[in-house]
């Protein structure tokens, strides 16, 4: 087998080939051949490992200053299982303090609503008014009365609901056909030496409520 | 589309014959029971044990933030797109397979990401154009001393080191790339070209030219002194 004889150009060409071991064996022998004959040639390809060879230590390489740090924070956040979140106490403190603001939101809803149910600076919401107690309500006013109230102004477009729900809307009992259920306005103006005749309220509210109840069935 | 690029990722480190990769394996000086190790970290990351990562990529971050490095040229850069191809990894981790070369698959990662970063803040402008023209004619080396080895311990002193990245940094992108693949990262020519897009050919001739021009430019260096005090000063030139 002759050799094929290669010049430097040609060895420059190939050398990085040559280092990889990317050249055919006869490539490869004539190279060798050339290498053992030529200091210039000899010369780039040791210099040339010398440039591999120290470029691949590590030690070439220099990390930022507290880069492993950073990094490993990083990963152990996003390494953390999500259902830990919740073990610790501090977790809990943002869902309980939501969940406190809204029921404290919703408890002053309901207490500005029970306030402003009385619409009427006279009015008096009046106390045991039966809840399921038949009631009506004329358009344009703040007062519910039983039906037949002879105090109802527009008695052609009166809208049927109980008490309860009366109460609910901000109407406040008629102090006329409901007055026996606004004991407290007897108190509010029992003047201080007098005495206001319990015996002769409770007769009439017997008397009223009596009435009202065949009114409110005589309807049915 | 990360997804996309980590399956693409697994499925293409998955072709390599083993032989190749214990052989690659062997030349980055991992053990034998230090791929155990690997392996055995890798597995229980799969399972769900994320805690462990860092300890698995621990090994490799140098690596990861040198090519990043050389494709951005920014250290802050260089560090966020780290960091990112470390989470994609752990992110991806199952589509990994036991075949193929951990380090190699998360520096595939991490080149897909400088790439992206590169394209979308349009870096390259700011290093000029690539001129194929270099490519396709010959260098010719320009220094011709007599070489010695220069020894390891002379990366021991860090004004050495800086003059090495230093000489790195002025070569243009292409050759740098290639280079910092092949020889810094130790991908192999076929895992250098698919992770830059570019031919196998392509990547041979940057990397012979990267190398010679290294090697003036180190030898440059050796005239002004910077491996001055190392133990064949007063010899020949190691080029």
């Amino acid at each position: 087998m002759v050799n094929e004889r290669v010049n430097c150009e040609q060895v420059w060409r190939d050398i990085s080939n040559y280092i990889e071991g990317d050249v055919d064996t006869a490539l490869r022998t004539a190279m060798d051949e050339h290498f053992g004959t030529c200091p210039r040639c000899k010369s780039v390809l040791q210099g040339t490992r010398n440039v591999i060879r120290l470029y691949s230590d590590e030690r070439m390489i220099e990390l930022p200053a507290g880069f492993d740090r950073r990094l490993e924070r990083l990963l152990a956040q996003r390494a953390r299982p999500r259902a830990s979140r919740w073990l610790t106490w501090e977790a809990w403190l943002v869902p309980v303090a939501a969940m406190a603001l809204i029921a404290g939101g919703m408890w002053l809803m309901n207490s500005r609503t029970a306030v402003q149910q009385v619409k009427s600076e006279h009015a008096n919401a009046g106390q045991n008014i039966p809840p399921d107690l038949a009631v009506v309500v004329a358009p344009g006013t703040k007062v519910f009365h039983v039906p037949g109230c002879s105090f109802i102004h527009d008695k052609d477009n009166l809208r049927k609901l109980t008490a309860k729900e009366a109460l609910k809307e901000g109407f406040t009992p008629c102090p006329r056909c409901l007055k026996k259920y606004l004991e407290t306005t007897a108190v509010v103006y029992a003047l201080p030496g007098t005495q206001v005749s319990s015996d002769a309220d409770e007769d009439e509210a017997a008397r009223s409520d009596t009435s009202h109840r065949d009114e409110v069935r005589g309807r049915d | 589309m990360a997804d996309d690029c980590c399956r693409w990722l697994a499925n293409e480190m998955a072709e390599p014959n083993v032989l190749r990769n214990n052989a690659a394996a062997d030349k980055s000086g991992q053990s034998a029971s230090a791929l155990t190790r690997e392996q055995d970290l890798i597995a229980r990351v799969q399972r769900g044990q994320n805690e462990l990562f860092y300890e698995l990529v621990r090994p490799y971050e140098r690596r990861v933030y040198a090519a990043a490095l050389a494709i951005l040229r920014n250290e802050s850069d260089a560090e966020d797109v780290a960091q990112e191809a470390m989470l994609k990894a752990l992110a991806n981790i199952r589509q990994f397979r036991a075949e193929a070369r951990f380090s190699t698959w998360l520096i595939q990662i991490t080149v897909n990401e400088a790439l992206m970063r590169r394209r979308r803040e349009r870096t390259v402008v700011m290093e000029g154009i690539d001129d194929r023209r270099d490519e396709e004619t010959d260098y010719t080396p320009r220094d011709f001393a007599d070489w010695r080895e220069i020894p390891s311990e002379a990366l021991e002193r860090k004004e050495i080191r800086q003059k090495l990245a230093e000489a790195l940094a002025s070569l243009d992108r292409k050759y740098r790339e290639v280079f910092v693949l092949r020889d810094v990262e130790q991908l192999n020519i076929q895992e250098t070209a698919e992770a830059l897009g570019i031919s196998v050919a392509s990547v041979k001739t940057r990397l012979l030219r990267a190398r010679l021009m290294l090697r003036d430019l180190l030898a440059a260096g050796w005239g002004q002194g910077w491996f001055s005090r190392l133990p064949f000063e007063k010899g020949s030139k190691p080029w």
